[in-house]
């Protein structure tokens, strides 16, 4: 299943927020985002996942998603969204329950994506007993447990440090090898675009426009840290970005 | 002499910073509590016997004791205090019941918010004590204006607490559910209630006091049993040793009220740390 942006343009009041985005989320690839702060990365993410009508054009879903997808679009929230008040296992079970699902499914489901995010050992825990990149890690796990046919990542990793980051980083990596898996990504931070990103999509400030979409051809598995390409890619997107980050920190934010 | 560390520290403009954080951090003290009370009533025995305080102005403790003690006796305690619980459970609970729904619907529907809010901030400020005679006057003399008058008191603090707290929920929250593809039902009972249960068993405790001194207040009107009866009937007789003891018994209901509702934070909210 692809997914397709078609001329979404979308504005709060008399605020432009974006403005005419046409975007291909291909099948099988990450697909990152960067831009200037308040460019409209996230209402682009409400957008593409239905939590928020687009103003203008619209988001298309081509062929049929797989029919073992419970929830087609499924996001992982900055902010981890977990309820504080179910345990790890819980809080899985929480997005299995309303589904048509044999006991014994659900049982395996949940036993299957908390190894697979190695929480296995941690099921009854709650969320305040967990480090930040441990709940981020149960966000994941919620999200896998739907099998999503796109992520839809909010800057997953940027309420972490930069250790549990690198650690996460590699975990999505891991995770994408073993079995491929459609997302998009936005994020702040050029490094995690040129780790994960097989293209990179660059927004103007606001209203945000795409300036261009940059390939990165070296697969996930190979990429490391001090590659000197990488390196290259994300100064050539830091060049990209500069003047835009710039006058965007400049503009009054309830402009 | 050898310049140490220690030798360096004592040097002339050397000085330990001092230490200006700490405090503002409450912590639990143990028996405290309980030796105020045994300080404060022994106190006023001593004080009693001492011919201190004079019989007329307080009875000592140890003769409100003794009416305590007939109340036991004579049995009579029993059919106070469950007469007593019995308006103060019933209507309480009612009275609970109903605001969670109202405050809930306050909480999830435009309409109901329009519609309710303005009505709710009306009514909640009239002392339903006044409304006593009206309410005898629909629900009758005896059991149900008294439950009547507890259910009115808890009604609109409940309503309150309960759309506040449904209003605190995270939002992030809900979206998260809505993201997953909950049911609207899943939403509200999975995320919205406990989210909210924080401010509605807070909410709980108030209105639980509001319902004891409604009781009291209600009890004192033709009612046969009940600890307002004994307490009026005392007062009117002048009877000081058995006011204080109804009065103690008072406070040991709101005592135990309180506690059954720290237990019930404890077991709902153990989530919370
Ligand atoms: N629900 C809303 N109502 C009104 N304005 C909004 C709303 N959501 C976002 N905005 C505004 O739209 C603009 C884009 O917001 P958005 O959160 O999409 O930006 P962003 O690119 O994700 O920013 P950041 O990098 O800071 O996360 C901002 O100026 C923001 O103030
Ligand atoms: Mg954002």
């Amino acid at each position: 299943m692809d997914l397709r942006l078609e001329g979404i343009s979308h504005n709060y009041g008399s605020l432009k927020v974006l403005e005419g985005i046409n975007l291909a989320i291909e099948h099988g690839k990450i697909l990152c985002v960067v831009g200037p702060s308040g460019c409209g990365k996230s209402t682009l993410l409400r957008l593409i996942g239905g939590l928020e009508r687009p103003s203008a054009g619209q988001v298309m879903q081509i062929g049929e998603a797989p029919s073992d997808s419970l929830n087609p679009l499924t996001y992982i929230f900055q902010d981890f969204a977990l309820l504080p008040w179910r345990t790890v296992a819980g809080n899985v079970n929480l997005v299995l329950e309303d589904q048509k699902l044999s006991r014994q499914r659900r049982k395996d489901i949940l036993e299957n994506v908390l190894e697979r995010t190695k929480l296995s050992d941690f099921a009854d825990a709650l969320p305040r007993q967990l480090s930040g990149g441990m709940k981020q890690r149960v966000a994941i796990a919620r999200a896998l447990a739907v099998s999503p046919a796109v992520f839809l990542m909010d800057e997953p990793l940027s309420a972490l440090d930069s250790q549990t980051r690198e650690l996460l980083i590699e975990d999505l990596v891991d995770l994408w090898t073993r079995e491929p898996f459609t997302a998009v990504y936005v994020t702040h931070n050029l490094a995690e675009a040129v780790r994960l990103g097989h293209s990179v999509a660059v927004f103007s400030r606001r209203p945000g426009q795409i300036r261009q979409v940059v390939k990165i051809g070296t697969p996930l598995a190979d990429r490391k840290v001090t590659d000197p390409e990488l390196i290259d890619r994300q100064d050539y997107l830091w060049r990209l970005m500069k003047d835009e980050a710039l006058a965007a920190d400049l503009e009054l934010s309830d402009a | 002499m050898p310049k140490t560390p220690t030798s360096q520290s004592k040097s002339a403009n050397a000085e330990t910073v001092a230490f200006r954080g700490g405090g503002f951090a409450p912590r639990p003290i143990g028996l405290v509590g309980a030796m105020v009370f045994v300080f404060l009533i022994a106190f006023w025995e001593w004080g009693s016997r001492v011919g201190w305080i004079s019989q007329l102005v307080l009875p000592a403790p140890s003769e409100a004791f003794a009416a305590f003690q007939e109340l036991v006796v004579s049995g009579l305690l029993w059919k106070h205090v469950s007469a007593s619980v019995t308006r103060l459970v019933t209507g309480w609970i009612s009275g609970t019941v109903l605001g969670l729904l109202v405050g809930l619907s306050i909480g999830l529907f435009s309409l109901a918010r329009a519609g309710l809010v303005p009505l709710v901030s009306a009514m909640f400020p009239i002392p339903k004590i006044a409304m006593l005679p009206l309410f005898i006057i629909w629900f009758g003399i005896g059991e149900g204006s008294k439950v009547a008058t507890i259910l009115f008191g808890t009604f609109f603090p409940t309503i309150i607490t309960v759309y506040g707290g449904v209003d605190n929920v995270d939002r992030n929250l809900i979206r998260m559910g809505q993201s997953f593809g909950l049911t609207w039902f899943s939403i509200v009972r999975k995320i919205i209630i406990p989210g909210a249960l924080p401010a509605i068993l807070s909410g709980a405790r108030i209105s639980a006091s509001i319902a004891i001194i409604l009781l009291v207040a209600a009890e004192m009107i033709g009612a046969e049993f009940g600890i307002g009866a004994y307490i009026l009937l005392a007062g009117s007789l002048m009877a000081t040793d058995q006011l204080i003891a109804g009065v103690a018994l008072l406070s040991m209901l709101g005592l135990t009220v309180g506690w059954l509702i720290g237990k019930a934070e404890k077991y709902f909210l153990n989530w919370r740390a």
